[in-house]
């Protein structure tokens, strides 16, 4: 078996593939439609998994993948044990002051920074409107050296406004919205009110774009601790940012803060801990099961589509070599040997599904493009990889299809197939 | 010289279910370079059988069959492929054309398996063509062309590989007799340029051309005799 006679069977079942599609046209596109529905599916449930991906990451980024943040709750569903969270201590933000020394002290440090961080949720107020519901974060004039925020506009507040008290306040892109219709730029200068208080806006942050319902620095006003003080003295909502040093492990910069952190609280060795090191990258691992579950649905309509597709292009397959049982007989009659039957019946298979496959991408990138062009913000992403799996897939269904049927006019005995009327 | 067809005691069985049915119980036949040969017989003789087994599309229970020397009955599927591209032309009562498919591809596709280049298939086809007078039809489609036609595009494609021989069954069975004539006036002058032909007919007017006539009844020769020519003058 030469090389050449390979080559020659080859593109002898790739000619009379596209032969078939051609005389069968109408056949070929009903017959391709599950192929079609699956791809869509699959392509579509691909992008959008990685469009979530896309997206959580950019809210991570808003919340510094190397930023852990001490708190009292864990980011995570607490279930049935959530008084044990609740009974914790509040965190004192004098334990920002305690790592900055800590940090001052040993220059081999894993850490960087520590800044307090209060929350709390206010309206905010400017004339006769209103931002309702917004999150306050009373911090340091050290929060802007962390680069989790960038502005638009303005300035963000200084160490000597952090001591005097000063009322000012940075506020984030959708506030400036809401309350300055105006015009954004026009925010800075200008006095809003939070519980009775006025503040002096110095600045306005960028659009960050929230996703899934992650806080977003959009719906965010950042003042001085010492001014969101004077509001209120709750401290549930404290929490200790922390971070960590350019290039450093972020398992050791952790265990190095759990260490520092349990001294500052003088936990004893055997006490368990009575805080939590949140990191973005927990947040990710929660994001897991959607994503699978996505996938999982995806799979499971690409699954049904593509095995009602094989079913349907098996069957055509069946009827293309039940029509063709004299042409398979003078072929092998000819010289064909049953491979070449085999290859020629399985590549018509496959180049139906691949017709399939290619309107469905088709058909995906149009859904796509109009879902963008509707909703710019969602973060819809079209690869290559997703091109690359849905040809294999279509490939891998037009050769289990066409298996069957392919083998079966492979088997056919040339003698009885030549007398097939 | 050896013989180009040499079969010895060959036997074919089928299997109908619980009953097993003899096609061919013995057969012992010698065809040489240039025979031209008439296989004849009443349907269910064996002919068909004996047809198959010499043109490599089936094999025989036992018994031995060497085809230009080589050992037909003991090859696989695989290498009687390539012997029947080699070794085999065949012609068929229904033509057996690829339709939509123009008459070159038609004849070039026994070249096609057996992996010549592209420039020589076409090159062969065309020469095949020329034999039978269709070169200047070779563009169009089966369907533009009359039956004596097709069965001369069929015949090109038989000569295409040059076989050792030419294996027609009921050539002339699907077009009148005029036509017919025509045909069988075609394989005369390949004889004269030294192929070797076996017919498959059923008709007395058919195997007459030949010269040579064996003849089969429940699965052996009952007769093997030559047809005295030219006593049947062909008309010329």
């Amino acid at each position: 078996m030469s090389l050449a006679q390979r080559v020659s069977e080859w593109t002898e079942a790739f000619r009379i593939a596209l032969e078939q599609l051609r005389s069968h046209k109408v056949r070929s596109l009903l017959t391709a439609l599950g192929v079609i529905i699956g791809i869509v599916a699959v392509t579509l449930m691909g992008t959008a998994i990685k469009g979530i991906d896309k997206g959580f990451t950019n809210s991570l980024d808003m919340l510094g993948q190397d930023i852990m943040y001490i708190e009292k709750w864990p980011w995570k569903d607490v279930g049935d044990e959530w008084y044990k969270y609740r009974n914790r201590k509040d965190i004192d933000l004098d334990g920002s002051t305690q790592i900055n020394d800590w940090i001052n002290r040993n220059p081999d440090s894993l850490l960087r920074l520590a800044v307090p961080s209060k929350g709390y949720g206010a309206n905010i107020i400017r004339g006769d409107r209103s931002a309702p519901g917004i999150y306050i974060n009373g911090t340091s004039a050290d929060f802007t050296l962390m680069n989790t925020a960038d502005l638009l506009y303005g300035r963000f507040f200084t160490h000597s406004e952090d001591i005097s008290r000063q009322n000012v306040a940075i506020i984030g892109y959708d506030v400036a919205e809401t309350l300055f219709p105006e015009g954004k730029e026009q925010a800075v200068g200008e006095d809003i009110r939070i519980r009775g208080l006025k503040f002096h806006v110095v600045g306005v942050l960028e659009r960050q774009g929230s996703f899934l319902g992650l806080q977003s620095f959009d719906k965010q006003v950042i003042m001085p601790l010492s001014a969101l003080l004077k509001i209120t003295r709750w401290d549930r909502g404290n929490s200790i940012r922390v971070q960590v040093r350019e290039g450093a492990d972020s398992t050791l910069a952790m265990d190095e803060l759990t260490g520092l952190y349990r001294r500052i609280r003088g936990l004893l060795p055997e006490e368990e801990n009575d805080f939590e090191i949140n990191r973005s990258a927990a947040l990710e691992e929660q994001l897991g099961p959607v994503k699978s579950g996505l996938a999982l649905a995806g799979f499971f309509v690409t699954g049904l589509a593509l095995f009602v597709g094989a079913i349907g292009i098996m069957n055509i397959t069946f009827v293309s070599v039940k029509e063709r049982t004299r042409e398979i007989g003078t072929r092998r009659a000819i010289g064909a040997r049953r491979q070449a039957i085999l290859l020629q019946f399985l590549i018509e298979a496959v180049s139906i599904c691949l017709l399939g496959g290619v309107i469905g991408l088709g058909i995906a990138y149009g859904m796509k493009a109009v879902v963008s062009h509707a909703f710019p913000s969602f973060p819809f992403t079209f690869s290559t990889d997703l091109v690359i799996l849905a040809c294999l897939l279509s490939i891998l269904t037009g050769v289990l299809s066409g298996l069957a049927p392919a083998w079966q006019a492979a088997r056919l005995d040339p003698a009885n197939a030549l007398r097939h009327e | 010289m050896e013989p180009v067809i040499k079969i010895r005691s060959l036997r074919k069985l089928y299997h109908l279910g619980e009953t097993e049915v003899v096609a061919l119980n013995g057969v012992d036949v010698d065809v040489h370079q240039n025979d031209y040969m008439a296989i004849m017989g009443p349907s269910g003789s064996g002919k068909s059988t004996l047809m198959n087994i010499i043109g490599c599309l089936d094999v025989p229970t036992s018994g031995t069959y060497h085809l230009a020397g080589e050992p037909v009955d003991e090859m696989d599927d695989n290498e009687l492929a390539h012997i029947r591209t080699r070794q085999i032309g065949f012609i068929f009562q229904s033509f057996t054309l690829l339709p939509r498919t123009t008459i070159l591809r038609n004849v070039e596709l026994p070249l096609v398996y057996s992996g010549i280049s592209r420039e020589e298939r076409a090159e062969r086809a065309a020469k095949a063509l020329e034999m039978v007078g269709l070169r200047d039809r070779m563009l169009h489609q089966p369907n533009e062309l009359s039956g004596g036609q097709r069965q001369r595009v069929a015949i090109a494609r038989a000569l295409v590989n040059n076989p050792s021989i030419l294996l027609a069954d009921e050539p002339t069975g699907n077009l009148d007799s005029r036509t017919g004539q025509e045909i069988m006036a075609l394989f005369e002058d390949l004889y004269e340029q030294g192929q070797t032909l076996l017919v498959v007919t059923h008709e007395d007017d058919i195997a007459n051309h030949a010269r040579r006539s064996v003849r089969l009844r429940d699965g052996l020769i009952e007769s093997d005799t030559a047809i005295p020519q030219p006593a049947l003058a062909r008309p010329r």
